[in-house]
């Protein structure tokens, strides 16, 4: 019996290929988009996992020198003679490459990263000389470097780092000091104290550590929202697809049943039949999303690098984390879209109509209940927006907000055509009217995904384009010098500063520190102020006087990160870790970086962090080709060491564009999955139209006619859906610059408008319902008109 | 045949009931409250008998013949099938009972559009695991289908499609055929030759009929005709 009813169920998808496309596409863009961003996500955070676990970020605490300086060989020995237990750590640069040396034997457990003795012995590490690296990074390695050495490849390495013994890095990288200790966790109590052993050194305690992980959450949520709003989407889709499936069904249920099938057994066939689907659609979507996320995977990683300095694979792992999420959901999703209707074939009487209805059609119940949703949606998001914090509860918010105008929307569009019903004179019209209401149930779940999918790409645009604004903006008054220098040691620091003393209008110095300030890591910067800063930087709060002020060495600037994170702002007084007390004078805009930044005059710097001394300067000049010329001229600096403020400003550029080339492949395949819901919709309903068009095409209208009206409907809703879209995605962008902005990144950006954008994006909307329109139309147009007949005569 | 102890019992085909509804009830709830339709009805079929059951418009004949299926439930009253009272039985094992001793013909036909002919006709059979190709065969011979055996219900006229019904409720062997005005939907030509096929196939099987209709000239085809009025057969 199993058999043959299957045999019967199954045969339903032969003889309706379309709807088995429409349920298997739909699934798999929903499982694709969101096990693709799963994947990349998975990623990202396993090699920030590498990175932790390799360099010890956040782990124990480091002892550093003060001012970014280096450790002497006789500090080490001092602390180790009066028991400390650190290890030392030297790392710097060689041909593009991080190179990191460790101290095996003083290294405390699992600072590695790596367990040497699995693929390397102490000895062979210590003797010969051996060094670890990511699969990756060997590939581009060039020749020379790590000649003689033992070549291992890990993939817990965190890419583009070489791990090796700290005598070897020594000598690749010409150090005679270390960059920083690391403090074993267990130390002796009656152990020196730091100041008195070794006055220049400060502790950086571990929790003070940038966290990769933390830090890059608010683009993985944002990600994963992404994900989730596609795969919502698809699941539309899939709902839609299992609905009609029932719904043309029932007569063969009926049947089935009345030949005696039980019902237990009908229902359990159904839903086995359904899932075994939806396996090979998560199946299909799995793959697909595997391919999505290895062709953005390079743009992530080039976004995390950009945005936070954190280095991420640029190749795909098949991780288990991922692929079984994807499933799961996929699975998931497609068991709830088939519940319901599982549930009504349970209760289906046994005789109940058999005649195939075009859809559910909404009852006032359904009415009732999406209302109420869309109520209770919005009054939770009004909640959200006044009393939550949070970035979780932003993502909450707009999911509320969305979720809600979804609901609301079929009610909506239900007014709007009851209006126009009643307000049209012409018979063809008032009868137009009436069958497009009559056919919103059907549509609505392919509207809602049309909705959401536009209001996305509005808040989503808004929000890019408006932080494109003001980015170029900032980067235009940040980068003020034309000239941008780069030495090598205190000695050139100095010859530079004279030279540009004597050849530039002005000179700028980029000179910072890591320190910490309010209980919050802070880097802090010495500013030589001049003209440059008072014309260009602009202060979001503190008064004009502010750059006399800190000229004074009265106070200091913030950056809003700072300010937002300690609650500080103008007027506040924060205490620097080595330092005085200062004033708070000004908070400046800092947009695309997420440390915060504390801004002092250059001498208050200079006497807080005596043995600071700037490798990197500005120079404002009106001929920088003659300046580069003089300064190569006159200290041998090479032409590599200088980069004019077009070069800089094209690089920053060029990151911040990457940074969206992800968000904005993923706009256009929301918007695609979109449109698609919605030919696949109008494909399937098409179907189940003829018999409510057959009377009207027998009364006089032509096949042609009724084909054309298809389309003018098709446009007519795309149109209503995208004007409710518009203070849809707006509302959007405000979140997500106002809320979720701030949260994940510490700074607000001011919101713009672009009439233009939105424009065009109807117009794809437009096209997409268009093209969606078209095929059932022309499907339309070109039935035979015995199909049309056969209506009549009771054959169907 | 049975046998008991030493002595060999012949059934009694004449006077024993294949099926036997008896006292049977049932209301349906309208505008004007309920409104009973059959009131106390009662029933009996021999096997291989043929009974037409006649009634106006509206007067419950599809009711008691869905309530003689085990398709839909009496409010009292008892129905047996073969000795098994299966009023109280529970949904699965009515349906074990209308798979195995039970063939019915709607007037909608009510064919699986999804799957051929061949495969419609034959679907009760391979429930019931008694597919007997050969019987197949000759159903659709008999019925002259053989030509559209491949193919799909849509494709049929009307009458093509009652005659696949037809054989359908046959090819499992059933032990009663419930038929619902069959010929209802057909002009009266191929009415006449498709009541033919079909009597003559139910001769064929002794199976028993029970056909609701409205044409005097079907019923009259009947060895019996009970006619269903103010909720009672007359």
């Amino acid at each position: 019996m199993t058999r043959t009813c299957l045999f019967a169920l199954l045969s339903h998808w032969r003889r309706n290929p379309l709807q088995l496309i429409t349920f298997l596409t739909g699934l798999a863009l929903a499982t694709a988009l969101w096990s693709g961003v799963q994947a990349i996500n998975s990623e990202a955070r396993a090699s920030y996992d590498a990175a932790a676990a390799t360099l010890d970020e956040g782990q124990y605490d480091q002892i550093r020198a003060r001012g970014d300086g280096e450790i002497a060989l006789s500090s080490y020995i001092d602390l180790r003679r009066t028991g400390w237990q650190v290890s030392p750590i030297v790392e710097g640069e060689i041909e593009g490459l991080r190179l990191i040396g460790i101290e095996p034997l003083t290294a405390p457990g699992g600072f590695t990263g790596v367990q040497l003795d699995e693929q390397v012995s102490l000895g062979s590490f210590l003797s010969t000389g051996a060094v670890l690296i990511h699969p990756e990074t060997e590939e581009d390695l060039s020749g020379n470097l790590f000649q003689n050495m033992e070549i291992v490849t890990n993939r817990n390495v965190t890419p583009g780092l070489a791990f090796t013994d700290i005598a070897i890095a020594l000598e690749l990288l010409q150090r005679e000091r270390f960059s920083r200790l690391i403090v074993a966790d267990q130390q002796p109590l009656g152990r020196g104290i730091l100041e008195e052993v070794a006055p220049d050194l400060i502790v950086q305690k571990a929790e003070h550590t940038a966290d990769l992980g933390e830090m890059t959450d608010s683009f993985h949520l944002n990600l994963t929202a992404f994900g989730l709003l596609s795969f919502a989407v698809g699941i539309f889709i899939v709902h839609g697809a299992i609905g009609l499936a029932f719904e043309q069904r029932r007569g063969t249920i009926r049947t089935m049943r009345a030949l005696g099938v039980p019902l237990g057994k009908l229902t359990v066939l159904v839903a086995f039949e359904m899932m075994f689907l939806a396996l090979i659609g998560a199946l299909i979507g799995v793959a697909l999303g595997y391919f999505v996320a290895a062709s953005l995977l390079p743009d992530v990683a080039a976004t995390l690098r950009g945005l936070y300095g954190a280095d991420v694979t640029g190749t795909l792992n098949l991780r288990t984390e991922w692929w079984a999420s994807g499933l799961a959901i996929a699975l998931l999703g497609a068991f709830f879209a088939m519940t319901g209707k599982l549930w009504s074939i349970a209760r289906m009487p046994l005789l109940a109509s058999a005649k195939p209805r075009a859809w559910v059609i909404a009852t006032g119940r359904t009415r009732l209940f999406q209302a109420f949703g869309a109520l209770t949606l919005a009054a939770a998001a009004l909640i959200l927006l006044i009393y939550g914090s949070g970035l979780t509860a932003g993502f909450v918010l707009q999911g509320c907000l969305l979720t809600a105008a979804a609901l609301a929307l079929p009610l909506l569009l239900d007014r709007i055509l009851s209006l126009l019903q009643r307000s049209s004179r012409g018979v063809i019209s008032h009868w137009f009217w009436a069958d497009t209401r009559q056919q919103l149930p059907g549509l609505s779940l392919a509207l809602m995904a049309l909705l959401l999918a536009v209001a996305a790409n509005i808040g989503v645009s808004t929000m890019v384009s408006s932080f494109r604004l003001t980015f170029v903006e900032f980067l235009d008054q940040r980068l003020a010098p034309e000239l941008y220098i780069n030495v090598e040691d205190a000695a050139q620091s100095r010859a530079l500063d004279a030279a540009l003393e004597k050849h530039a209008r002005e000179s700028l110095i980029v000179l910072s520190t890591r320190s910490e300030a309010a209980g919050l890591p802070v880097e802090i910067e010495a500013l030589r102020l001049g003209e440059t800063y008072r014309e260009n930087w602009r202060l979001l709060d503190g008064s004009p006087k502010a750059w006399d002020w800190m000229e004074d060495g009265e106070g200091v600037l913030a950056n809003e990160q700072f300010a937002r994170r300690a609650g500080l702002w103008t007027g506040d007084r924060v205490t620097l870790q080595e330092g005085p007390e200062v004033e708070i004078v000004g908070v400046v805009g800092d947009y695309g970086n997420p440390l915060g930044q504390l801004y002092l005059d250059e001498t208050l710097f200079l006497s807080i962090y005596p043995d600071a001394v700037p490798v990197r300067f500005g120079a404002r000049t009106d001929d920088p080709i003659a300046l580069r010329d003089i300064l190569t001229a006159e200290l041998g600096i090479p032409a590599s060491a200088m980069t004019d403020q077009a070069a800089v400003k094209e690089f920053s550029l060029q990151v911040f564009e990457r940074t969206f080339t992800v968000t904005a492949a993923l706009n256009v395949l929301t918007l695609s999955v979109a449109g698609f819901a919605m030919l696949m919709s109008l494909l399937t309903l098409a179907d189940l139209r003829i018999p409510q068009l057959a009377p009207i095409w027998a009364l006089g209208l032509t096949r042609q006619k009724l084909g054309q009206l298809e389309l003018i409907r098709a446009v007519a809703l795309a149109a209503t859906v995208c004007l409710f879209a518009l203070p849809l995605g707006l509302a959007l962008a405000w979140i997500l610059l106002a809320i979720v902005n701030v949260e994940a990144f510490g700074w607000r950006l001011p919101m713009f408008l672009f009439p233009f954008e939105y424009a065009q994006l109807w117009l794809y909307a437009f096209f997409a319902a268009l093209l969606a329109a078209c095929w059932p139309a022309l499907r339309l147009a070109r039935t035979p008109a015995n199909a049309l007949l056969k209506v009549f005569a009771n054959e169907r | 045949m049975r046998q008991i102890g030493t002595t060999l019992v012949f059934p009694l085909l004449e006077t024993q009931s294949l099926l036997e509804l008896t006292r049977i009830e049932k209301s349906f709830v309208g505008n004007e409250g309920k409104i009973p339709v059959l009131k106390g009805v009662s029933l009996s079929l021999a096997a291989a008998e043929s009974v037409a059951l006649t009634g106006e418009s509206g007067s419950g004949k599809s009711t008691l013949l869905h309530i003689a299926g085990g398709l839909e439930s009496a409010d009292a009253g008892t129905v047996k099938l073969d000795d098994k009272d299966f009023s109280h039985l529970k949904e699965a094992e009515r349906a074990d009972l209308r798979r195995k001793k039970i063939g019915i013909v709607f007037q909608q036909f009510n064919l699986i559009p999804s799957i051929n002919v061949a495969a419609n006709i034959g679907f009760q059979a391979r429930l019931n695991g008694e597919f007997d190709a050969a019987y197949i065969d000759h159903l659709a011979e008999t019925l002259g289908l053989k030509a559209q055996l491949q193919s799909y219900p849509e494709t049929l006229s009307g009458g093509q499609q009652q005659r696949v019904a037809i054989a359908r409720s046959l090819a499992a062997r059933p032990k009663i055929i419930l038929a619902d005005e069959p010929t209802g939907n057909l002009d009266e030509t191929t009415a006449g030759v498709v009541l033919d096929q079909m009597l003559a196939l139910v001769s064929e099987t002794s199976a028993a009929l029970l056909m609701v209709t409205h044409s005097s000239t079907v019923a009259a085809r009947m060895q019996r005709k009970v006619h269903l009025s103010g909720g009672q057969l007359t």
